[in-house]
């Protein structure tokens, strides 16, 4: 009896932590770039190791990325970005909560491409805002994959352009996210 | 009985398990902090006239321009010394985050200077890192004036000066960084068995930064055997403002040195604060990137 009840609670265990392991996505090598460009200058930074899990369950999905990782081609620009924009002492982090709008549409086991629609909250240089992206999930045996386009304002960020300089960084600020994602194993 | 609390822990198990996560990013955030080295400790890799911690990231080219006007007390006759000028031209290339190397052209005594800079200790924050950064650099000056009896015979050695320097320093927070660094400074000739061939000293240096763009540094070297037959050196000291304008860093200060290489000013300064013997000076520091450090 005592044996029943154990092998039945091993394989119940079992059972439900593989079941919780399916329903989440996460990476730690997601790929935020963001581009600047005014007809005098044009510059882009890449990120590779943003963090990103979606719960398919809720289609809850979460990245974070920290503002030091963003690599420039020039080492100036890289420096007065992180000490004079994005004050990334203060402000370590860039914070995306949200949830996929249309989750029921996107079949996580089936391989295909899908349309999404994402609401959230955006959090940079401490200032939260409301925003809404589409992307697209790309699901494949060997992953998911999402993508996404927006366009950030500096000033809704709170992120101040001095007067020498403002023919030379955008206002508009174009924010591509490419992530691959794996299933979450605990 | 056994079979009731295996069933408990069982339904415990399944109901902390299936609880709702409150945060979904700490599941695959890290626990540990990872290691991180501090930068910007200046905006500049020279305090004022001595090396500062920072080094250039590797692959950028600094030209900088030292230049340096005359005497402000020498009064309105001089325009307040602004009708002299030293200057010294300088490029410096980093070959790694850690190496820099450099050459400059300084006016006075027509010296040419080449330096290598090593960032031995980086500080960093995170598991296993320096709370302090420790940069050695070593320098060699050459003298470019005619020899003063050319019916001897000359050697070219008896241009040569050589320096170094082990700079020990902390970026305490965002607006205050410190730093010491022993010196030592030998001359291969001297003009009389009274002189020194050896100096030893110490450079102190720092910057409090006001606003983001805007920081006041201060530059002092203390000269432990200043006097030099009969004449007493002085211990140069510099304050000074650095001013960022985008691509630019500019050093307004104001100093007694004499020179603008740390032979010169570290063995010849003889102006005295006190006495009004200070001059006003500016560094030009413009950095190009030649390298592409995102394609290494």
């Amino acid at each position: 009896m005592i044996i029943k009840t154990i092998s039945f609670a091993v394989v119940a265990l079992l059972v439900t932590s593989v079941g919780l392991a399916q329903d989440k996505y996460f990476t730690k090598e997601g790929k935020i770039t963001f581009y600047s460009k005014t007809p005098v200058e044009e510059f882009d930074a890449v990120n590779s190791a943003g963090l990103s899990i979606i719960d398919t369950k809720t289609g809850a999905i979460e990245m974070s990325v920290l503002i030091k990782a963003f690599e420039f081609k020039k080492d100036l620009m890289q420096q007065h970005f992180n000490e004079n924009y994005m004050e990334s002492d203060k402000f370590p982090k860039a914070v995306f909560k949200g949830t996929i709008s249309n989750i029921a549409e996107i079949n996580f086991t089936k391989p295909g491409t899908y349309k999404a629609g994402i609401d959230g909250k955006l959090t940079m240089h401490g200032v939260t805002r409301d925003i809404t992206v589409d992307a697209i999930f790309i699901v494949s045996i060997a992953g998911v994959i999402a993508k996404s386009e927006f366009i950030a304002l500096l000033d809704d960020y709170n992120i101040k352009v001095p007067g020498v300089v403002k023919n030379q960084i955008s206002q508009q600020i174009k924010v591509e996210i490419d992530n691959t994602y794996k299933p979450y194993v605990k | 009985m056994q079979t009731r609390l295996i069933l408990f822990f069982l339904i415990f198990y399944i109901k902390s398990a299936s609880a709702q996560q409150p945060d979904l990013l700490s599941l695959v955030e890290d626990e540990k902090q990872p290691k991180e080295f501090v930068k910007n400790s200046y905006k500049s890799t020279r305090v004022i006239m001595s090396h500062s911690l920072e080094n250039l990231a590797g692959g950028v080219l600094d030209f900088r321009i030292l230049h340096r006007f005359g005497m402000i007390n020498e009064g309105a006759y001089q325009f307040f010394g602004l009708d002299q000028a030293t200057i010294r031209l300088g490029l410096d290339y980093a070959v790694t985050d850690r190496l820099t190397v450099g050459i400059g052209r300084s006016s006075y005594k027509k010296e040419v200077d080449g330096f290598v800079k090593y960032k031995l200790l980086w500080q960093a924050t995170g598991p296993k890192s320096s709370p302090v950064s420790v940069i050695y650099v070593g320098g060699t000056t050459v003298n470019g004036l005619k020899f003063e009896d050319e019916e001897v015979e000359n050697y070219f050695t008896s241009r040569l000066g050589y320096y170094h320097q082990l700079i020990i320093g902390r970026k305490f927070s965002e607006s205050l960084t410190l730093q010491i660094a022993p010196t030592f400074l030998h001359l291969n000739i001297v003009p009389e068995t009274l002189n020194r061939h050896d100096i030893y000293g110490a450079q102190l240096g720092g910057r409090i930064k006001l606003t983001k763009r805007l920081a006041l540094t201060a530059d002092y070297v203390f000269v432990a055997n200043g006097k030099d037959g009969d004449v007493e050196y002085k211990h140069p000291l510099s304050i000074g403002f650095d001013i960022e304008t985008g691509g630019h860093v500019f050093q307004l200060h104001f100093t007694n040195a004499t020179g603008v290489n740390e032979r010169a000013f570290i063995t010849e300064t003889q102006g005295d604060w006190g006495k009004g013997d200070i001059q006003f000076g500016f560094n030009i520091s413009r950095v190009f990137t030649i390298k592409d450090k995102r394609k290494k």
